[in-house]
């Protein structure tokens, strides 16, 4: 018994089980089922609404900060339930990096310092900085201006400005949704790039709507779907989830292979 | 279908009835109203300061500054209308400022959406509109009649608080505007990195909301500085002989000495009312002035 759950605390990251979300009285999202690995990329696809961004807000507790969610089922990170968590602690191990960029208003280097500061970083904070702007590959293009605002950096710039805060508190993953879908192509090859780097050192979530970037970046793919209900909304599900390898050559359902190919609805 | 169609384009008229001269015309007939009020409102300012410039500009000398007032007017002075003024801001101030702030920081940050925020809220709204000789009558009822022994009865506190009281609502409405044109993804973003509310509030939230809480905050002032009213309601009268030396000091201030002497038969008392108003909207300036200047501070550091 024991031997087992040293197992799934070293192999899996996290475990949804059965994950419903209600907002008010609509369900979003109906008995999810996942098991993320450690140190692998997972990405969600799927048509929007029907729920990728939802499921990943489960996985940080930022649901809660919804005063109409409301999750059912369990979700297990390094084997411990996630509602035993202090939602603080949980964010600092469980990071995200947001659709928009959105820095603070304030310097580069504030921006990286803050999350360490209110976690209480003991080490040395110029050190953090360029450890985390060169982890986030954007310390060359900044080093020469860390005290300027970070809202004057480009979309791409800031979204790895966004990432090198989130990787400066050293979380245990990372969930990005749509990180990309406001970037330029040539920005986007950047943060590509840098989730291979990634990978290395954390377990990373990605919501994406490109499916080459599902392909060309992550290990597992989920494939999520929306489907109508009696009351007239939708409702959405895990269609699949496999190697991202599988999803995109043969996958199981019709559904998937339809969406994969783009000759969806 | 097709042809029809390419040639519908081509042609000048086709299925719209473009109208340009009539859409310009409109055009020029708005301008011109629209500048027509302009014009109107700046000519009733500019007539207002000339009036006042010219009675008043002579009159204002050294002794108008330094001297008490008096039954003679060309020994009348503001002295302590001028620092009753000052010392009532200073009160004003330091207590509306951070309970009007504090209070819109709880119900736009912390509140839940139950009966008890939506109540107060309501009241808040309606408070805003209470004219003010309310507050003197509130003032006087509170802070002179039962906190007598504190504020020391007809006193600078006691007026400072009442304007106070006027004014909270205004400071409240003013900086939830602002908190809520903070974008919420900053919120998230804190929160992202575990940031608790009171962090995300005060390293994030209020930064961004400082320059038009500020705002708020200076018309609010600007308003309480004019105010005659609840002064008078709460007692304060303007033969003074001595400038407050503590908070629970007698008072008088700027618009109820400007009152008080528009009051009097005499032509020359009016002509230092006159004076006593331009020294009123000078303080108000540079209290404008020094708002505007931290407000560009915060703006810079954004
Ligand atoms: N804060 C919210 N309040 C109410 N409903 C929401 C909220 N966020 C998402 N939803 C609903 O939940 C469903 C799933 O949304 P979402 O998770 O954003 O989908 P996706 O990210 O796949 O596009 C949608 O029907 C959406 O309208
Ligand atoms: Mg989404």
């Amino acid at each position: 018994m024991q031997d087992i759950r040293n197992q799934t605390m070293t192999d899996t990251a996290l475990k949804a089980e059965k994950i419903s979300v209600y907002y008010g009285s609509t369900l979003a999202v109906k008995d999810v089922f996942l098991d993320i690995p450690r140190n692998q990329i997972v990405a969600f696809i799927g048509p929007s609404g029907c729920g990728k961004s939802t499921v990943l807000r489960c996985f940080n507790r930022m649901n809660d900060l919804i005063p109409s969610a409301r999750v059912d089922g369990n979700i297990l990170f390094d084997g411990e339930n996630i509602k035993r968590f202090d939602p603080v602690e949980l964010r600092r191990r469980v990071g995200m990096v947001f659709q928009k960029p959105n820095p603070f208003p304030k310097s580069i280097y504030e921006n990286i310092a803050f999350g360490a500061r209110i976690n209480g970083y003991q080490g040395d904070m110029d050190e953090l900085v360029e450890r985390s702007l060169k982890g986030a590959a954007l310390w060359d293009e900044v080093k020469d201006k860390l005290k300027e605002s970070g809202l004057g950096l480009s979309g791409g710039q800031q979204q790895r400005l966004c990432i090198a805060r989130a990787i400066a508190i050293e979380p245990e993953v990372i969930l990005m949704d749509e990180p990309c879908s406001a970037l330029d192509p040539i920005s986007t090859l950047k943060v590509e790039e840098l989730m291979h780097d990634l990978k290395m050192q954390y377990t990373i979530v990605i919501v994406t709507h490109n499916m080459q970037q599902a392909s060309r970046v992550s290990d597992k793919t989920a494939f999520f779907n929306a489907q109508a209900t009696e009351a007239g909304g939708k409702m959405g599900y895990l269609v699949e989830y496999d190697e991202t390898q599988v999803i995109f050559s043969n996958p199981r359902e019709e559904y998937t292979r339809d969406y994969v190919s783009g000759r969806f609805g | 279908m097709t042809a029809q169609g390419i040639e519908n384009k081509g042609a000048s008229s086709g299925n719209f009835k473009q109208n340009l001269s009539g859409r310009y015309n409109l055009d020029r007939v708005f301008a011109t109203a629209a500048w027509a009020a302009t014009i109107v409102s700046v000519l009733v300012l500019v007539w207002l300061l000339f009036t006042i410039l010219k009675d008043g500009l002579g009159t204002i000398n050294w002794n108008f500054f330094t001297a008490f007032p008096s039954r003679k007017p060309e020994q009348a002075g503001i002295k302590p209308a001028f620092f009753g003024t000052l010392w009532l801001m200073a009160v004003v101030a330091a207590t509306s400022f951070p309970i009007g702030v504090g209070a819109a920081i709880y119900l736009e940050e912390f509140a839940t959406d139950n009966w008890f925020s939506r109540l107060v809220e309501i009241n808040i709204g309606n408070l805003a509109g209470v004219p003010s000789i309310i507050y003197g009558l509130l003032g006087l009822a509170v802070f002179k009649r039962i906190m007598g022994p504190i504020t020391g009865g007809n006193s600078v506190l006691s007026g400072g608080l009442t304007l106070s009281l006027l004014i909270l609502p205004v400071i409240i409405v003013a900086t939830r505007e602002a908190l809520r044109a903070v974008p919420n993804s900053i919120r998230l973003a804190g929160f992202a990195l575990g940031a608790n509310k009171w962090q995300v509030v005060w390293n994030h939230v209020l930064p961004s909301a400082m320059p038009g809480v500020l705002t708020g905050v200076i018309l609010a002032l600007s308003r309480a500085i004019g105010e005659t009213a609840p002064l008078i309601a709460i007692g304060a009268v303007a033969f003074i002989r001595s400038t407050p030396s503590s908070l629970q000091s007698p008072f008088t201030a700027m618009p109820i000495q400007i009152y008080n002497w528009v009051g009097r038969p005499q032509a020359e008392f009016h002509q230092i009312a006159a004076s006593g108003i331009i020294v009123l909207m000078v303080m108000l300036l540079l209290m404008n002035t020094i708002a505007i200047y931290f407000r560009n501070r915060f703006q810079q550091t954004r």
